[in-house]
């Protein structure tokens, strides 16, 4: 046996356990699934009684949404959505990791840096949309821009702010194993720092989603702002909110998929969500 | 016997804090060098510069003859705070120091088993450090510094934050490990008893700025074992350590309550 391949995972991070004494009026999920389901009661009953241009109701969006499915639209502007997405975030990890690491590391490149990103993020981002279409055109290019942009703040930040606060005494050890810089990022400071990363991904998804949407707002010719924008100009409420609902879904999916690899990447953080 | 490290005249300043000074030791090859004194007289300082960790202002300090100015081959340190990384499993953590100076695979398959076997964390590879009690977590640093095969072990305070009786299983494990592979060993304590239990010679640090105040061959030959601790020179030799430290501790601890 070489490397051992997945841990002897304890108790103490194994599936919440169902206390099995719990009577069902003071469990948590009771409240929940009962709050949601009168919502939506409530919203079934009443939505029907205002103007269908203004308004909808969940059975109608139901119906709207497997018509779209079915037709291919959905899945074609979903599709489209998830590359940007996905190109956007991919790109925002993939500089924000390393440059939080090196501003935390290096203290003059802290010092070069920080006055460009602090002004950058204090910019509402959303003002430079229509300066990043003009620059970077209406194709996937300008979106994937204006998603990276949206998100790899709170991925360089919470990067930075992770290792800024690494244990000296894991330093002490690593150096006095002589071990390199690079061997450092290694088996120090990004293992140290993914609870803080991580953190910063899920708040770069939410707001990846944002830039993706306004982006696809902007230049209106795919994805599911683009939908959103035209059925709500037609005023085909129940087909507006359809794409709508599914970025909540899309949101809450990402979010948990992140929380669960970040169980499997990091058993040993066993700090409360 | 050969000198493996030799301190001269060494002096370590914070600012304008005065730790110690005027430094001088020397440890044999095969020798255990026990460092004692009160708390915050330099002990931990003063080990650390040896480990080249950090930088000292006056004197020299050589290993193998060469000056130390940063972390050296060769040399390993077990720290008081066990410092094992959480995110690695016990096995990871022992197969530390030589991924680091980049064994290949097969030496280091080959060589973390045996150290994992030799400090009893058998059966315990794959488990991370927060499922280990403090004794179990100090045999994997343990493990960690043997298995770079270090000509030269440092210690500090290694047994000071685990319980009364898992600190004397873990001493008499140390000796044991320790003759079976002897090596220059430097272990600072804050405990007589430890002092003397595991040095051949117990250097006793004292003063403000402090400075080696005594060295006291213990004369006890090894094996040393439970039965170490009955013998009449081993009270003999704590006594004397004892009150050469007593004075010292009254004092100062007179001088923090003013």
């Amino acid at each position: 046996m070489s490397k051992p391949a997945a841990p002897a995972v304890p108790a103490a991070s194994a599936p919440r356990e169902r206390a099995p004494g719990v009577p069902l009026r003071s469990r948590p999920a009771v409240y929940r699934i009962a709050s949601v389901i009168v919502g939506l009661a409530v919203w079934e009953i009443v939505g029907p009684h205002i103007d269908p241009i203004f308004f909808t109701y969940p059975s109608a969006i139901a119906r709207a949404a497997w018509e779209m499915t079915a037709s291919g639209e959905l899945p074609k502007y979903a599709w489209e959505s998830l590359q940007i997405l996905f190109y956007g975030m991919l790109l925002a990890i993939g500089v924000g990791i390393p440059v939080g690491v090196i501003m935390a590391r290096f203290r003059k490149v802290d010092w070069v840096l920080d006055t460009w990103l602090n002004a950058l993020y204090s910019t509402p981002t959303v003002a430079l949309v229509p300066l990043l279409v003009l620059w970077f055109g209406i194709r996937a290019e300008a979106k994937v821009v204006v998603v990276f942009l949206f998100a790899i703040f709170p991925v360089l930040i919470n990067t930075y702010q992770g290792v800024r606060k690494v244990d000296a005494s894991f330093l002490e050890v690593a150096r006095s194993f002589r071990s390199s810089e690079w061997q450092m990022w290694r088996d120090v400071l990004l293992p140290w720092a993914v609870p803080y990363i991580t953190a910063g991904i899920r708040l770069a998804i939410g707001r990846g989603l944002v830039g993706m949407i306004i982006a696809e707002f902007y230049t209106a010719m795919t994805g599911l702002g683009y939908m959103i924008v035209r059925y709500a100009h037609i005023f085909k409420m129940d087909r507006t909110f359809v794409p709508v609902i599914l970025l909540m879904f899309l949101g809450i999916a990402l979010t948990a998929a992140l929380k669960w690899v970040e169980r499997r990447i990091a058993p040993w953080n066993r700090t409360e969500d | 016997m050969a000198d493996r490290i030799a301190l001269k005249r060494v002096g370590k300043r914070y600012g304008a804090l005065q730790v110690c000074r005027n430094i001088d030791l020397t440890v044999g090859e095969r020798e255990i060098v026990t460092i004692v004194g009160p708390s915050g007289c330099g002990k931990t300082t003063l080990l650390r510069c040896i480990d080249g960790l950090i930088p000292y202002e006056d004197g020299d300090i050589l290993v193998e003859g060469e000056r130390i100015t940063e972390p050296r081959a060769g040399v390993a340190m077990v720290f008081q705070h066990f410092g094992l990384f959480p995110w690695k499993t016990v096995y990871d953590n022992v197969a530390y120091g030589l991924r680091i100076r980049g064994e290949p695979a097969e030496r280091i398959a080959a060589a973390v088993p045996e150290y994992v076997n030799m400090v009893g964390l058998s059966g315990f590879e794959r488990h991370y450090p927060y499922q280990l009690s403090g004794g179990m977590q100090q045999r994997c640093g343990l493990a960690r510094a043997l298995a770079v095969e270090p000509k030269v072990l440092l210690m500090d305070e290694p047994f000071a934050a685990v319980d009364a009786q898992t600190r004397e299983i873990l001493q008499f494990e140390l000796l044991r490990i320790w003759e079976q592979r002897p090596t220059t060993m430097i272990f600072v304590t804050h405990s007589i008893e430890e002092a003397v239990l595991m040095g051949d010679r117990v250097v006793i640090l004292k003063g403000r700025p402090s400075g080696v105040h005594e060295v006291v061959d213990v004369g006890i030959p090894h094996p040393r074992s439970r039965a170490t601790l009955a013998e009449r020179r081993f009270a003999e030799v704590r006594e004397h350590v004892w009150s050469a430290l007593m004075d010292e501790a009254r004092k100062a601890e007179y001088e923090l309550g003013r």
